[in-house]
């Protein structure tokens, strides 16, 4: 034996990229299989006119998934996202859009709107020392109601210019709503996911107790994931106040966009225990979310039956998370 | 480093600890100099682990001063102690399982460029601690729940390392590896003392103390009860320092053993588990009370929910009154036929429903015999439940108030009670006098033995050597979650509990792997 030992060159490490993205990369390869037999079997064909409708309406859902990823990678869920979303959008459209200056004061107000909301969340949570699942239900509620006194009736206003420039194509055919995808995950993704804070964030959601005997900042983690989906919330806020030209107090959709997010978290990889996944999965597992209720309309399923046919593909990829159990030797762990 | 001729690197004088009654620590002092390896010995509940977590800013001492380079210091959290060069390698790994080896080796000050990890220069400072602690042949981009046990404690060691520590506490932390790796981590030990670390290595492996330590301490009752050069005392000395509480109890006398031929009312053959299980074999006939001793988690508690069918995928068998029997958890094993009862570890967790009633309480696992075509007969309930408060002196206002509200011997009375009121055959007690006081613990050990007479069979985990002593007819005494060795009768002394705790004179070989002394009760 050495007295002094070497770090040994380690080769492999593709395997350990693998293992950690799979559940992405599984996502990803469901979603090019579903859209392509989606544009296959449409009407019009695959052209940049149908790719742009879906992707509008993909990334509603993927930047709501974004904001549920946050929190369940802490091991908790936001039941609230939806109505963040929702009361952001309320907000949008009461704002003024008429010049240049006026509609990025308006962005900014509707960013602290979402920010704060989920501030609020994370602060329940961490000091409250409330359940994620309690608290957010609570909240969802407020958020709610403050929409509804924002917007009784739907209506109002957004920049039109800035609307369509939003939700067009660029050059080429590429749907601006996914290069602005693409741009907020650059920004806010990315550097989460590679810093102090993202770190702290999924050794919470892993394993809590051996966060805290490492000395980690665990208040401060929890605040931020729970603060970022609000963030992401309010993103999705402005984005369909882009598609719709109006804002709308809706619990019908408050509630879908909620559920829909667990369903695309969990498709896209993510664990509902916590401690990991990606957002980017979740992006992917949203675009399989939508592109099934696509699938369901070139093919022609009566549209009663399809809300039930979308609750047992969220019933079906819920349980696809609890493989894990099986795997468990101390049944007392199955209660932990 | 020239080693500081001004006194030892760190103190601690008269260091005082309350939880709830029980001391843990008492008035303790420790002094750690640098460059040197101090062992710290002591049976279970001798304030082992309550001074480590002082050290390292986990729990606040209620009196007493730590200085550290001659100043005062106080840790108001892990991450001061941290900060203050005082790192620990706890027994329960600290480890988060779904991150890599190397994000978890850098956790706490990742190397950082432009605000983000850098993972190239992160991965570069795993290997090198990787190495150092002797675990180069890791991934550092394995996931840390993908590594078996062993390679874990190594990441521990290497996490450790880079955090520059001037103090490093090694709690049980060879425990779970193999005797190659445990040669590595000596090698790394020691090289850090050279390298002017000061090193405390709690341990019961006292061969590994001789080797290892400059100095060692021993801590009796909350106490340091001597502190000495390595190699000035003999093993049994070092066992007569631990050993030698100073309260006794009242037990019952114990009946004369008696030959017996009859089929036993538990056997258990080969039981394995994971890993935590080793081969048990073991046997308990109908009046006699049976112990489990060792130092605490030797699987002692997996062995009780193994029985108990809380594990799954255990190998071996499990015969009631001689008929194999498979059980899938507590709902089967306590069935008629099969008869068995545990009284859980934790009442607060698992053994009691705390704000429910003490009559909801009592009845709870006795419903389906109390019960008529799917109703509970509140007759044959309240019977049955003014039986157990009788027969257990329960001192209760009334049943219908909160359990919660009861002291703590009361409290572990009524789980000893819910669990009677099944009729079990076999009893299965995970030491259930922890935290009570004295007279409720002499009531428990009376009832033990009058159960005992009237045909149950008991097999009783205790960490309190002083009740095995008093109250077993026989004692298997596990180690690293086989049975190391079996007392009965005149052999169950403490000298002979603490010795075969750690694993001490039974011919086995040093490497750590237990030498399955006389574990043939039942062969």
């Amino acid at each position: 034996m050495t007295d002094r030992a070497l770090p040994v060159a380690h080769g492999g490490d593709w395997r350990f990229w693998l293992g950690e993205h799979r559940g992405t990369l599984l996502a990803l390869g469901v979603f090019i299989l579903m859209f392509a037999l989606y544009t296959g079997n449409h009407p019009a064909g695959f052209n940049a006119d149908v790719v742009t409708t879906a992707a509008n309406k993909g990334v509603l859902l993927a930047l709501v998934a974004v904001a549920q990823t946050f929190v369940v990678v802490t091991s908790g869920i936001d039941l609230s996202v939806g109505a963040i979303f929702v009361l952001c959008n309320c907000v949008a459209s009461r704002m003024f859009w008429e010049t240049g200056l006026e509609s990025a004061a308006s962005v900014i107000i509707v960013l602290l709107t979402g920010l704060a909301c989920g501030a609020l969340n994370g602060l329940i949570v961490i000091y409250g020392r409330l359940q994620p699942i309690v608290t957010t239900i609570a909240t969802g509620a407020v958020f709610f109601g403050i929409a509804l006194l924002f917007r009784e009736s739907p209506g109002g206003d957004v920049n039109e210019d800035l609307a369509d420039f939003m939700t067009n194509q660029f050059p080429g055919g590429i749907p601006a709503s996914a290069v602005a995808l693409f741009v907020v995950m650059l920004v806010i993704w990315t550097p989460f996911r590679r810093s102090m804070l993202g770190r702290v964030v999924y050794a919470v959601g892993s394993a809590e107790q051996a966060a805290y005997m490492s000395g980690l900042q665990i208040r401060r983690a929890k605040f931020a994931a729970y603060a970022l989906s609000g963030l992401l919330c309010a993103i999705g806020g402005l984005f369909i106040t882009f598609v719709t030209y109006t804002g709308e107090a809706s619990l019908d959709n408050a509630n879908a966009y909620t559920l829909n997010s667990i369903a695309a978290v969990v498709l896209g990889g993510v664990s509902l225990f916590g401690g990991r996944g990606s957002a980017v999965g979740a992006i992917f597992g949203a675009l399989i979310f939508r592109t099934i209720g696509d699938l369901l309309f070139v093919f022609d399923l009566d549209p009663l039956w399809q809300p039930l046919f979308l609750g047992i593909v969220l019933l079906v990829s819920v349980c696809l998370g609890s493989f894990r159990l099986i795997r468990i030797r101390n049944r007392l762990d199955l209660f932990g | 480093m020239d080693g500081s001729a001004t006194g030892p690197l760190f103190r601690m004088e008269g260091v005082s600890k309350r939880y709830g009654g029980v001391n843990a620590l008492t008035g303790a002092d420790l002094a750690v100099e640098a460059g040197r390896i101090h062992g710290v010995l002591g049976e279970n509940g001798a304030g082992k682990s309550t001074l480590m977590k002082i050290m390292t800013g986990v729990v606040r001492p209620d009196e007493g001063r730590m200085t550290l380079d001659g100043r005062a210091v106080t840790f108001a959290s892990p991450a001061a102690a941290n900060a203050a060069g005082i790192v620990c390698i706890f027994q329960e790994l600290s480890l988060v399982p779904d991150l890599s080896v190397a994000d978890n080796i850098c956790i706490s000050n990742p190397p950082r460029r432009f605000g983000l990890i850098d993972g190239r220069t992160q991965r570069r400072i795993a290997e090198e601690a990787l190495a150092r602690a002797g675990g180069e042949d890791i991934h550092p981009l394995a996931p840390i729940k993908d590594l078996p046990l062993s390679r874990r404690q190594l990441v521990e060691i290497a996490k450790a390392l880079v955090r520059n520590p001037r103090i490093l506490i090694l709690d049980e932390a060879t425990s779970a590896l193999t005797a190659a790796d445990v040669r590595k981590v000596f090698s790394v030990l020691k090289r850090l003392r050279q390298e002017g670390l000061a090193l405390l290595y709690i341990s019961h492996r006292m061969a590994e103390i001789a080797e290892l330590a400059d100095e060692c301490t021993v801590f009796r009752n909350g106490r340091n009860v001597g502190t000495f050069k390595s190699g000035t005392k003999t093993d049994t000395e070092i066992v007569e320092l631990m050993i030698g509480r100073e309260y006794s109890h009242a037990f019952p006398p114990k009946p004369a053993p008696k030959a017996s031929t009859e089929t036993p009312a538990l056997e258990v053959r080969n039981l394995s588990w994971n890993n935590r299980l080793k081969d048990i074999s073991l046997t308990a006939r109908a009046g006699e009370i049976v112990g489990l001793g060792g130092l605490d988690g030797q699987g002692q508690r997996e062995l009780l929910l193994a029985l108990f069918g809380v594990l799954r995928s255990t190998t071996g068998e499990v015969l009631i009154d001689g008929k194999k029997c498979n059980l899938s958890g507590p709902s089967d094993a306590k069935q008629g036929h099969v008869g068995m009862a545990l009284i859980p570890e934790d009442r607060k967790t698992e053994g009691l429903m705390l704000p429910m009633s003490v009559r909801d309480n009592l009845s709870m696992a006795s419903l389906g015999r109390l019960s008529k075509g799917g109703l509970v007969d509140r007759a044959a309930e309240n019977r049955a439940i003014d039986e157990m408060i009788a027969l257990l002196q329960i001192k209760t206002d009334g049943t219908s108030v909160a359990v919660g509200t009861l002291s703590g011997g009361n409290q572990q009375k009524i789980v000893i009670a819910k669990w009677l009121m099944t009729k079990p055959k076999v009893i299965l007690l995970n030491d259930p006098t922890r935290g009570i006081d004295v007279g409720t613990k002499a009531e428990i050990y009376q009832l033990l033995r009058k159960l005992a007479d009237q045909g149950a069979a008991i097999l009783f985990y205790s960490t309190d050597y002083d009740e095995l002593v008093g109250c077993c007819d026989r004692v298997l005494v596990l180690y690293d979650g086989a049975v190391g060795r079996v007392l009965s009768g005149a052999e169950i002394t403490e000298r002979a509990l603490v010795s075969s705790a750690l694993n001490l004179g039974g011919g086995h070989a040093e490497d750590g792997t237990p030498a399955l002394a006389g574990a043939g009760a039942a062969r």
